[in-house]
């Protein structure tokens, strides 16, 4: 059962993320991210991952990915406007990338050599063990990220402002 | 000990990362609408992101998936920034095209 599941989602996922690559329309782009966004959200839950498949869909599907959409309209880009590559940089571009495959799947083949330990804890992904790990072992990083997000607030309004005099 | 874990190899959740990552890099190559080429690197993110939780469950380690919650942070707090720099390319230039950023070649 927990098999077919895998398969389906990673099937899913693998085609929503080709067509995001390939489809010209970047509204579609968008959309076809968000339904990758959900398979993999689908594999955090076959983990016992819950808590982090519940973020995960409010972080990327709920913000991040409306304020691409946001993005999109506010520039008026939902056409097929994109002017492409040309074929050769794009075949140059595959090679490449088959070639990163390549590497990486023949790195690994040889099998993970990780002792999966006989006795593993299947609450590991709930919302209660999560929490107490992030606010002791994790207390300093988790504050760092606080600043981290008030600097990336504050220089995004930077940015956005149309002149810094006023 | 949970059902995937008894059925599924973590070798498959290795290759699934690895294809995720290898679309987002071809992705990055190919498109030349910058936010196009943002989204590819949120997928890359995430190929991370989905390696990382399933060793954590394999291990049954916690330390695994508060590393996936800093990268969502670092990944929201990219999003916002690098939107604000797309913005105001598009008030310079009046396209996202990447290809027409290439001032610092001259």
């Amino acid at each position: 059962m927990a098999q077919y599941l895998f398969l389906t989602l990673a099937a899913l996922s693998i085609l929503a993320a080709l067509g995001m690559v390939f489809s010209r329309n970047p509204v579609h782009s968008v959309l076809f991210l968000i339904f990758t966004f959900f398979c993999i959200a689908g594999q955090y839950i076959l983990l016992n991952a819950q808590f982090l498949a519940v973020v995960h869909i409010i972080v990327y599907a709920g913000a991040i990915m409306v304020l691409f959409l946001f993005v999109l309209m506010l520039l008026n880009l939902n056409k097929d406007t994109e002017p492409q590559k040309s074929t050769i940089w794009r075949i140059t571009a595959g090679i490449a990338s088959g070639m990163l495959l390549v590497t990486l799947v023949g790195a690994l083949r040889g099998g993970i050599q990780v002792s999966i330990p006989e006795n593993t804890n299947d609450q590991v992904g709930l919302v209660e063990n999560l929490g107490k790990v992030l606010f002791t072992d994790f207390v300093v990083p988790f504050e760092i990220a606080g600043i981290l997000f008030l600097a990336a607030m504050v220089g995004a309004v930077l940015v956005g402002k149309r002149d810094l005099k006023a | 000990m949970l059902e995937t874990i008894r059925t599924i190899p973590i070798d498959y959740y290795v290759y699934l990362s690895t294809i995720l990552f290898v679309i987002g890099v071809f992705g990055v190559l190919t498109r030349r609408n910058a936010i196009v080429v943002l989204m590819c690197v949120e997928l890359m993110l995430n190929a991370v992101n989905l390696l990382l939780a399933a060793f954590s469950t394999y291990l049954s380690d916690a330390q695994g998936q508060i590393m996936v919650f800093f990268i969502m942070v670092v990944a929201a707090a990219e999003a916002a920034v690098g939107l604000g720099i797309l913005v105001m390319i598009y008030r310079n230039t009046k396209s996202t095209d990447i290809s027409l950023l290439d001032n610092l070649r001259n």
